[in-house]
């Protein structure tokens, strides 16, 4: 009885009693959200166009954000520092479709899974090597991201907005946007899209895999130095952003593999529902400590009863 | 030189030549085993033969998408427009003007039908206009695929998918097309009006097509020289109007003449022991 009261009864009342701790949950699950989606934005940008599962879409997230550091430590204009980190993404892409993905074109999928665990590897000790293993202060300030906060009256109490979690929002949305645009407006982008269906017919069409490849790879390491920035803005620039890159992966289970909006909306109920889940249920029934497994518990019961996830490609059958 | 010379001169030109080539699949499955042909310039050659007797291979192998099927041409060469050709990439290939309409249609099934068009357009440097052009070209030859332009391909009809499949090609620009297998199945009916479209493209805009087809009858009907393939050889070929009326041809692969019903069985017997004698 006590605890169908906790489960039914008195979160509701918490929420109705406090509505500013609601607001800033919510507000803190939707920036948590936006980018678990540009994480997982990455996975699938390279599934749909090489059928890869990139292990190290994590590993570069944190790796983007190390070189951005690291040139900006060396004295070079942190705009200036943006452009060669994208220049160090753009060889990063050529290197891995050159090296890594057309010698094992047309092997098993699992060997293709494994190359890219290697490539995990590759870039923590290669990153490692160059630029040290110590957390590093994000340059938030240089690169003209606003820093401190704005306080929202409601109901009484106050809601936070830190302007730096409003700034990655809106960046994501921008960059959101503008990969819609690009996939569904351009040459290259309908290109990728035909890849995506199949890469047989794309291939006798003229188009070529290696440099559609080299594309996404690209688009995927320009999405990770976004989510590297602003996850790394929040805490240090660290190796151990990985494990929230990891993350990605039940919001890839929940909006389906292929799917572009599959991967946002995954990504914000992932990012809403742990927080919400952690402070009207798991930190009053379970004992706290459940927004680390939370999105796990998700991904299970979704492979369970609908594996294709909510946006999941459903194949296209002709009656 | 007259005019009736120089067509004649013209009509003599030979656009692809494939010598005496050899194709392994996996490193051990020998599918060709020396194959020659010859397509002239403006001219429909059709390759004959049954299930698994290389044609789609000798196409493949022509437009350079064995790789993709882990197959390689290991003898012999392939000339298109006097320059050899097996080392190019499909992409080259596509842009020097040889394109391929794959077996089983292969339309991109999320894309739109003028999406799935405008790919075809991918290799193409000469401006949005001219494309705009072609596409408007496109949609005369198939004024059904301008009825469904904004649907997406894979709800579309398999007579529709192989129309948009032939217009995909025809966006490239291409003076020649391998086209694989275009009857497979389709109703008779459709079948004739793809093949009424390719005899027009070639007609009106000089396409050469070299195309694979298990209905023999509807590609000799409109083809002008056929190949018929067994087993990865040529075992014969001749004018379309001559293997129409050859007696085996029209016992084997036409299923008329011959006296009286046989057997499978004694068909393949015969077939044998022809081969034998050859």
């Amino acid at each position: 009885m006590e605890l169908l009261n906790q489960i039914f009864i008195e979160p509701f009342q918490t929420m109705y009693a406090l509505p500013d701790l609601l607001l800033q949950t919510l507000w803190e699950g939707f920036v948590a959200g936006t980018l678990y989606s540009l994480i997982a934005l990455g996975f699938v940008l390279i599934f749909k166009a090489s059928g890869v599962f990139n292990f190290a879409q994590g590993i570069m997230v944190v790796f983007a954000a190390l070189v951005l550091v690291g040139v900006h430590a060396l004295g070079v204009n942190a705009y200036l520092a943006v452009l060669i980190t994208l220049g160090v993404m753009a060889l990063l892409a050529m290197t891995v479709v050159r090296v890594v993905l057309k010698p094992l074109v047309n092997q098993p999928d699992i060997i293709l899974f494994m190359a890219t665990i290697g490539l995990t590897y590759i870039l923590i000790a290669g990153g490692q090597l160059v630029f040290g293993g110590e957390p590093k202060a994000m340059i938030t300030e240089e690169l003209g991201l606003p820093t401190g906060s704005s306080d929202w009256e409601v109901g009484g109490g106050i809601v936070i907005f830190q302007h730096i979690d409003i700034a990655a929002a809106v960046i994501a949305v921008i960059l959101i946007a503008g990969l819609a645009i690009f996939f569904n407006k351009t040459r290259v982008g309908r290109a990728l899209r035909a890849v995506a269906d199949d890469h047989q017919a794309a291939l006798s069409v003229g188009i070529s895999l290696e440099y559609i490849w080299m594309v996404v790879w690209f688009a995927a390491g320009v999405v990770a130095l976004t989510a590297g920035i602003m996850w790394a803005a929040k805490s240090d620039v660290s190796f151990a952003l990985q494990v929230v890159a990891l993350k990605a992966l039940p919001v890839l289970v929940l909006g389906g593999f292929t799917s572009i909006p599959g991967a946002i909306i995954g990504g914000l109920i992932i990012g809403l529902g742990e927080k919400v889940f952690e402070l009207y249920w798991g930190s009053t029934i379970l004992g706290g400590g459940t927004e680390a497994w939370f999105a796990f518990i998700i991904a299970l019961l979704f492979l369970l009863y609908r594996p294709e996830g909510l946006f999941g490609e459903k194949l296209i059958e002709r009656i | 030189m007259s005019v009736a010379e120089n067509l004649n001169t013209q009509e003599a030109e030979t656009i692809l030549s494939i010598n005496n080539i050899e194709v392994i699949y996996n490193h051990v499955i020998l599918v060709l085993k020396g194959v020659s042909l010859t397509v002239p310039k403006g001219g429909i050659v059709a390759i004959l033969g049954a299930n698994g007797a290389g044609k789609t291979t000798t196409l493949r192998a022509v437009s350079n998408l064995l790789h993709g099927e882990r197959g390689e041409v290991t003898k012999g060469n392939i000339v298109f427009n006097g320059d050899e050709i097996q080392s190019l990439t499909p992409n080259e290939l596509v842009r020097r003007g040889c394109i391929q309409v794959m077996e089983g249609r292969h339309c991109f099934g999320h894309l739109t039908i003028e999406e799935n068009l405008m790919t075809g357009a991918y290799t193409r440097k000469d401006g949005a206009g001219a494309i705009k052009d072609h596409l408007d070209l496109v949609y005369q030859y198939f004024p059904r695929l301008k009825e469904r332009r904004k649907s997406q391909a894979g709800y579309t009809s398999g007579g529709e998918q192989q129309m948009c499949a032939i217009g995909r090609a025809l966006m490239s620009k291409p003076s020649m097309i391998l086209l694989d297998e275009p009857s497979m199945g389709l109703a008779p009916q459709l079948v004739e009006e793809i093949f009424e479209i390719v005899h027009d493209l070639n007609e009106q805009e000089g396409v050469s097509f070299l195309l694979a087809e298990q209905n023999t009858n509807i590609a000799l009907k409109y083809a002008t020289y056929g190949y018929i393939l067994e087993s990865g050889r040529v075992v014969m070929d001749g004018e379309a109007k001559d293997l129409r009326e050859n007696e085996d041809v029209k016992e084997f692969y036409l299923g008329v003449g011959g006296e009286g019903r046989k057997s499978f069985k004694d068909v393949k017997h015969y077939r044998r022991r022809k081969r034998w004698l050859a």
